[in-house]
């Protein structure tokens, strides 16, 4: 579904990974520090990279060797960043419109409205159209977040941490609600989580970051059975580490 | 007076305040009760009053004008650029509100006058700036520039690079998510900016003084029409300046009151 060979350096963080996922949903654990936002950046073209190739169903969007590095606009990623970044100037209908005024300019404003109105409904939110990002509860901004990263037909759907702020009600309910989109939309999703029920729900292949490098990934049940390290083990919710070979 | 702090002020401590609350409200009321009606009537319709008002409305305009375009861009950078370069520029931005008006005037002059060699070259293409009403708008733009670029990169401070992340990754280019995106967001702060540095070039008159000159009509603005009818005399002096006073206000109240009252704003077209 999607390969990324990616050296970028932020900070004092060297992100340098090697990943060739064929499973729908990837989920990207690791502690604080450890590459997971960069990881996601760098594949939505938010980072300049020092080297890297990055090919999603076979289309090249980043290839430092040959000089092909496609701006974010044109990467067609779906980005919802930890703090949703919902524009709070414009209303929920107008946010989950923006992609479309960008990429289909030539459709008409009520056309536009009318298709982002019709995404809320979809997340059953169609009545939160006319409100401001700032009348929202968590649970609805990530809603409508989810809904402005769809409308604009992604190809590869990019969630940092998109459960982090919610109560755990909120956290179960939107869960559903995006593994539902996912597994309707077929839509390669990478997600950045430090909840094991995120990988389970989703049924998800895990990638598990330290210091900027892949230190294990599997299914939860592989990362269950051996474990490389105490983080992996906490995940998984393991007691002892697994001694290392 | 109510409030919602468990910590009140004993009355000693709070005497400080009300000494400074009538420092500043007693010679303004005064100032703005002093004269009758007939006076106020007969000043304000005088044609000094009215050349005063007039070019120091369209020069203040122009001029805040000028210090958004060009200070918006400069504050974008200061907001999104932390280094010893940064740290630099803002010093130098800042100069003017440390630095005296009248020093401001000499330097203006000194740059721009005919014996200085910027101004022997604007000569050559028949630009004398010294004594000119574009002198008005010059020293009103160098000393109001840096209240609008404060405010305006404290603004942009505010809008998190993740929105326009976001706004990229939705098909904005750079350019379309600082326009779209930024902008909008950071406008409630802009238009503090602009505020103030109208309101700060309203009130130039050092710089003016000695950079531009006073004559009426040309560069007489109304604090110049202020200090001059005050030597002629001073009960007409005391209305243009309660005149002065009550644009002040009336600025202010809007300042204040706008953000209340802001627009819910939808999408482009």
């Amino acid at each position: 579904m999607w390969a990324a060979q990616v050296r970028v350096r932020q900070g004092s963080l060297l992100l340098d990974v090697d990943l060739d996922i064929h499973h729908a949903t990837t989920v990207v654990i690791g502690p604080n520090g450890s590459g997971k936002t960069t990881l996601v950046k760098a594949l939505a073209g938010l980072l300049p990279a020092d080297d890297a190739r990055i090919v999603v169903d076979g289309d090249v969007w980043c290839d430092t060797s040959s000089g092909v590095d496609r701006p974010p606009s044109h990467r067609q990623v779906g980005y919802v960043p930890q703090g949703l970044a919902l524009f709070s100037h414009l209303d929920v209908v107008d946010n989950v419109a923006f992609g479309l005024s960008t990429r289909q300019r030539r459709l008409a404003a009520d056309e536009r409205r009318q298709q982002a109105q019709q995404m809320l409904a979809s997340l059953d939110i169609a009545d939160l159209g006319a409100l401001r990002p700032s009348a929202l509860s968590g649970g609805q901004a990530q809603k409508v977040a989810l809904a402005r990263a769809l409308l604009a037909s992604p190809r590869l759907l990019l969630l940092d941490e998109p459960l982090a702020a919610l109560d755990a009600i909120a956290r179960r309910r939107t869960r559903a609600v995006v593994n539902d989109v996912l597994q309707h939309r077929h839509l390669p999703c990478v997600w950045v989580s430090h909840d094991v029920q995120d990988a389970l729900t989703l049924d998800a292949h895990v990638v598990a970051l330290q210091d900027g490098r892949v230190v294990q990934q599997g299914s939860v049940q592989e990362l269950k059975d051996a474990p490389a390290d105490d983080f992996v083990a906490a995940f998984v919710d393991v007691d002892r580490v697994a001694t290392a070979p | 007076m109510s409030t919602r702090s468990r910590v009140r002020l004993a009355w000693p401590l709070q005497l400080p305040s009300v000494v400074l609350l009538a420092l500043l409200l007693v010679p303004l009321g005064v100032l703005l009760l002093s004269s009758s009606t007939t006076l106020w009537t007969r000043s304000l319709s005088s044609a000094e009053f009215a050349a005063a008002l007039r070019l120091s409305l369209w020069t203040t305009t122009l001029s805040t004008a000028l210090a958004a375009a060009l200070g918006t861009p400069l504050a974008w950078w200061l907001s999104r650029t932390h280094s010893t370069k940064a740290f630099v520029v803002e010093l130098v931005v800042e100069l003017p509100i440390i630095v005296p008006p009248a020093v401001v005037g000499v330097a203006l002059l000194t740059t721009f006058g005919p014996q200085a060699m910027l101004g022997q070259w604007l000569t050559r293409f028949d630009v004398v700036l010294p004594f000119s009403t574009t002198a008005v708008v010059l020293a009103q733009v160098t000393v109001a520039t840096p209240f609008f670029v404060q405010a305006a990169a404290n603004a942009f401070r505010q809008v998190p690079d993740d929105v326009l992340d976001v706004a990229m990754t939705l098909g904005a280019s750079p350019s379309e998510a600082l326009w779209r995106v930024a902008l909008p967001t950071a406008l409630p702060g802009l238009v503090v900016g602009v505020s103030l540095a109208w309101a700060r070039a309203l009130g130039e008159f050092g710089a003016t003084l000695l950079f531009a000159g006073n004559q009426p009509g040309r560069t007489q603005t109304l604090p110049l029409a202020i200090f001059s009818t005050l030597e002629q005399d001073v009960d007409r002096a005391v209305v243009f300046a309660a005149a002065l006073a009550l644009v002040g206000i009336a600025l202010l109240l809007a300042l204040r009151l706008l953000p209340r009252f802001w627009p819910r704003r939808r999408g482009p077209p």
